[in-house]
């Protein structure tokens, strides 16, 4: 489990690192969502795997070991709406740029 | 106003003087950071009370005097709040205990002089004038500033008294070359020594009372005033009599040459002044006590007759309009006032007998004619001097000569007559005091000079004497020879030199120019270079730099932690199998990106399912449901976006060995990073973890935050203030979006309508077929809007105990809308939307902080860690209940920034297209109905 999980965070790490130093926008957006992905996958990850142990306190019950680490999950909560915040600004940045510019290169002019 | 503070300052000064008449020290201290040894130390001796005494003085007399002068059209409140602050500076610098509060004074009496240089600042001539004395003495004040930093350093502390006290510890210490040069460049940048003089007749472009008091009286007396002031502690050496006396003795007679090549009068004094300054740095320059005893008697009179002379300048200015000495002549008659006065003060300032220049000039020959020991110095400076004081004579016969006498004036527009008797005032009180000093200087400036004197030398203090005649000795046949010379000089001069401008030979190597050069090649040619040396405007080598180093400090962090990686200790099949579509997916979109936009945008959707999946596998509903929620509302914003981007179609690529080996070179980094991130995660996923907070929520929530949902609790309570400023966030970019979109231009390529639209123009079938398209899809997805809007709320209730919350509520409100737009259009959702999002962003922003504040009015334990602890007590009361407010707010903001960015982007495809030209004022209220 472990295993497939650091595979799934390095593969969407790499694509992500790849695409951010692409020079069109619209690949830096893709490559800023899959880099998203793979940090929200690592905080999750540094709470570890639990299956089947949901942080939703069963009654009175709050017997620590029984729940997966909350804290990771708070923090990457926070961080998936921030980042649709921020795709959503890059997108119209983007949009503005070409309109701007009449291309789409990450510098606004062509090589 | 502006006098009445001058003159209760003077009078201030004026009543201190007893108690420091005898070398006594007055001194109040204000301790700031004295671990650090920096203190506010305001410190009276001799010497500080003479300057204090100059400084109000004729600072109260430049204040009537500029009363005036200054037209009706000048914004006069400036200029005296200006005047007042530098009033204030140079106080503040005389009256330091603590050397680096000398250093922050001298700093401002710069930046005012720059303001006050400036004052004109619709003229150029003002404005570069004005940016050269910054810069100038801005370098000193920063040598200054660092220089003090030494001293401190070797003295051990950073108050005067213990400088002072510290005997030949600076001389003695290895880092007093530094600090000497440092400290010279400081003094002889704001006194104009040679070569920074450049800067002071640049400055006469401001208003003359400004050159009056600060260009001639004060400011620039601030360097010979450091140079007194540390002179008993830094003077003693070989280095410093080499350097101080020949800069002011090559100051001297640069400046006594170039004021006789002047046409401008104001031109004449700046030069004149920097002779004089030179003067005095050459006496302190010597070393000896007589020398510095003469040093600050000048001070006083050079004070006195200049700013008179300057105030003279400043009425001829005012009368006749000009000032240059060719229009003027003559004016003895028009003006007898005026002229009288101005003609002892340029006595004074040529050293003739009965004036007060004489007498100080007299004892500088008198120091200068001493024998030295090495022979060089023993002619050196008394002939130096006698040419000098020869020069000085002449320019100051020029400007009585040129100005006052001969012929009538004829070139000027108007005819002069005396001025208000008041603006003569000041300046004839100060000639006053020339002759008063000149005739008997044992009763008016003795007890004063004496004061100074001792606060300087102390012990040291040798006798000297003050009367007017000393006899038949060397000094007053080198005053004989500089008066005959003098004369002998201006005659040749009058009628071969009359017209030129500046020194004959120097004029091509002005310090002016060099500097101008200097500055131009600094800003407009060397930082260009460097900047294309070191930087780049690219974003990608930014890129690729930023991630570099990250991967470095990543590596540079772990590697040796790493330790040794245990094996697998369980294999997943199903998460096995979804990671491998959606790595798949994630590399196909980074590989698809450029070309197929839609598909990689699919593609990237797979890998997101993938960590939705993987949250919900992993125990973390809540994360599920908002990854997936936002997945969806961000494929649909871009798939908005991507009609505005350009058409790019799949060609076979040209590619070059360049591309290539760049591309390989991103690849490698990416996979780097990769396998850096897959380590680290592995490796930290593979140990026990170490205790952390996590148990104190899980605790608490259900006690304490009233609610089961132990992620949603923290969310909207324990880390309520997180969560608020995330919303925050959240309002500001849907705001940002909107702004941008509003102005929104398409490039001229994507303007025109798409083609499948242009392909239905006249095509009547096509029209009927593209009309059904969707037709029942389309109504149920309209009967869903309330089922959404009622989904929206239920998550919303439940999220305390249940996955859910405001979150995830607000955007599936949002779907609905994004629902409503697929099925019927833009058109016909804009026709019908009553929603004000911009309402709704800031009522919830509100509502959160209002949820706050209420709990904080209750009386929360803890105000500084403001709601998290705030909501508590309310909470115990009555379960939920603020918590839902909050979260309520969370809701509509949400909600509201979401349908904001959606209607500000769908807009886009119903405008009118129309590339970049003049705005149409019609298309303006598109947008705004949402506002």
């Amino acid at each position: 489990m472990e295993l497939i999980l650091a595979a799934a965070i390095g593969i969407l790490a790499a694509s992500g690192v790849y695409l951010i130093l692409r020079p069109r926008t619209f690949q830096v957006i893709i490559g800023l969502s899959l880099i998203s992905y793979a940090v929200n996958l690592f905080i999750l990850a540094m709470g570890r795997l639990r299956m089947d142990a949901a942080p939703i306190l069963d009654g009175a019950n709050a017997n620590p070991g029984d729940y997966v680490d909350p804290v990771p999950q708070a923090l990457v909560l926070t961080a998936i709406v921030i980042g649709f915040a921020m795709t959503a600004l890059f997108l119209v940045v983007l949009l503005a740029a070409r309109g701007l510019t009449g291309n789409d290169h990450v510098d606004g002019k062509l090589d | 106003m502006a006098g009445g503070v001058a003159a209760l300052l003077f009078l201030v000064t004026l009543l201190l003087f007893p108690q420091v008449a005898d070398g006594g020290v007055l001194a109040y201290r204000i301790e700031w950071i004295p671990q650090l040894g920096l203190n506010l130390t305001l410190r009276l001796d001799g010497l500080a009370w003479l300057f204090s005494v100059l400084i109000t003085l004729i600072g109260l007399l430049v204040v009537l005097y500029a009363r005036y002068y200054m037209s009706p059209q000048d914004p006069v409140a400036r200029f005296y709040a200006l005047l007042l602050a530098f009033m204030g500076a140079m106080l503040g610098l005389v009256l330091s205990g603590n050397i680096i509060q000398l250093a922050v004074f001298w700093e401002l009496t710069s930046l005012v002089s720059f303001l006050l240089i400036g004052y004109w600042y619709h003229r150029g001539a003002a404005r570069d004038g004005a940016r050269m004395a910054l810069i100038v003495t801005g370098m000193g004040g920063l040598a200054l500033f660092v220089a003090m930093l030494l001293i401190g350093h070797i003295v051990g502390s950073y108050e005067l008294d213990d400088v002072l006290a510290s005997g030949k510890t600076l001389v003695e210490s290895p880092l007093y070359p530094v600090t000497l040069i440092l400290f010279l460049v400081a003094a002889f940048t704001k006194s104009a020594q040679f070569p920074f003089q450049f800067w002071l007749p640049n400055a006469m472009t401001a208003p003359t009372p400004v050159s009056a008091y600060l260009h001639s009286a004060t400011m620039v007396k601030a360097g010979v005033f450091l140079l007194t002031r540390f002179w008993p502690v830094m003077s003693d050496s070989e280095l410093w009599f080499a350097i101080v006396t020949y800069t002011g003795l090559a100051t001297l007679i640069f400046g006594a040459a170039a004021a006789l090549f002047q046409r401008d009068l104001k031109g004449l004094l700046a030069y004149s002044t920097i002779s004089h300054l030179g003067l005095i740095t050459t006496l302190l320059g010597m070393g000896t006590p007589l020398a510095a005893v003469a040093a600050i008697f000048h001070i006083a009179n050079h004070a006195t007759f200049k700013a008179s002379l300057f105030m003279a300048v400043g009425i001829i200015d005012h009368e006749t309009g000009t000032r240059d000495v060719r229009k003027l002549s003559g004016l003895w008659r028009l003006m007898p006032f005026t002229s009288t006065f101005a003609i002892i003060a340029s006595g004074a300032m040529a050293g003739v007998p009965l004036l007060n220049g004489f007498l100080s000039k007299e004892m500088f020959f008198t120091e200068t004619a001493e024998f030295h020991p090495d022979i060089f110095v023993n002619y050196s400076l008394p002939i130096g001097a006698t040419i000098a004081g020869m020069l000085s004579v002449a320019y100051s016969i020029k400007f009585v000569h040129g100005v006052f006498f001969g012929p009538p004036p004829t070139e000027l527009d108007r005819v002069p007559h005396e001025p208000p008797a008041l603006m003569r005032r000041p300046m004839e009180l100060l000639v006053v005091v020339c002759l008063a000093v000149g005739i008997i200087p044992g009763i008016t400036i003795g007890p004063f000079l004496a004061a100074a004197v001792t606060s300087v030398l102390g012990a040291e203090t040798p006798y000297y004497s003050l009367s007017v005649w000393h006899g038949f000795n060397w000094p007053l046949l080198m005053s004989f020879i500089a008066m005959l010379g003098g004369a002998v000089i201006y005659i040749p001069y009058y009628r071969r030199f009359r017209d030129v401008d500046g020194l004959p030979v120097l004029t091509r190597f002005r310090g002016q120019r060099i500097f101008e050069r200097l500055l131009l090649n600094a800003t407009n040619k060397w930082s260009p270079s460097f900047l294309k040396l070191f930087s780049t405007q690219r974003l990608q080598p930014q890129v690729f730099i930023v991630v570099l180093l990250a991967l470095a400090a990543g590596v540079a962090a772990g590697w040796a932690r790493m330790g040794n990686l245990p094996l697998p200790a369980s294999f997943d099949p199903v998460l096995g199998l979804v990671w491998l579509l959606g790595g798949i997916s994630a590399i196909a979109a980074a590989q698809q990106a450029k070309f197929h936009r839609l598909a990689a945008m699919i593609l990237m959707g797979g890998a997101g399912l993938a960590t939705c999946i993987t949250f919900a596998w992993l125990s973390a509903p809540d994360l599920a449901l908002t990854q997936l929620l936002a997945e969806i509302a961000t494929t649909v914003l871009i798939l908005l976006g991507l009609r505005w981007l350009p058409k790019r179609l799949p060609v076979p690529e040209d590619l070059t060995v360049k591309m290539r080996l760049r591309r390989l070179r991103d690849v490698g980094l990416a996979v780097l990073v990769g396998l850096g991130a897959a380590l680290a995660s592995y490796a930290v996923m593979t140990r026990t973890a170490p205790p952390g907070i996590s148990e104190f929520f899980l605790k608490n929530a259900y006690t304490e935050g009233g609610g089961t949902n132990v992620v949603n609790v923290m969310l909207v309570d324990f880390r309520g203030f997180d969560t608020m400023g995330e919303i925050t966030v959240l309002g500001i970019v849907a705001l940002t979006v909107f702004a941008l979109l509003r102005r929104f231009r398409p490039a001229v390529d994507s303007a025109d309508r798409p083609e499948q639209q242009r392909l239905l123009d006249g095509n009547a079938e096509g029209q009927r077929v593209a009309d059904d398209f969707l037709r029942i899809p389309s109504l149920i997805m309209t009967w869903l809007f309330p089922v959404v809007i009622a989904i929206a709320i239920y998550m919303l209730l439940r999220g305390h105990d249940l996955p859910g919350g405001g979150f995830i509520a607000g955007i599936i409100m949002s779907l609905g809308f994004i629902l409503q737009y697929m099925a019927h259009g833009t058109r016909w959702v804009e026709e019908r939307l009553r929603v004000l999002p911009v309402l709704w962003i800031g009522w919830g922003l509100l509502l959160a902080m209002l949820t706050g504040l209420g709990a904080m009015a209750l009386g929360a334990p803890f105000l500084t860690s403001a709601f998290a602890y705030a909501e508590i007590p309310l909470i115990g009361k009555i379960p939920m209940a603020t918590a839902l407010l909050f979260d309520l707010g969370v809701f509509a903001l949400v909600v509201g920034a979401t349908v904001l960015m959606l209607i500000a982007l769908a807009h886009q495809s119903i405008r009118r297209p129309k590339p970049a030209g003049p705005a149409n004022p019609r298309e303006r209220g598109g947008l705004a109905k949402w506002n």
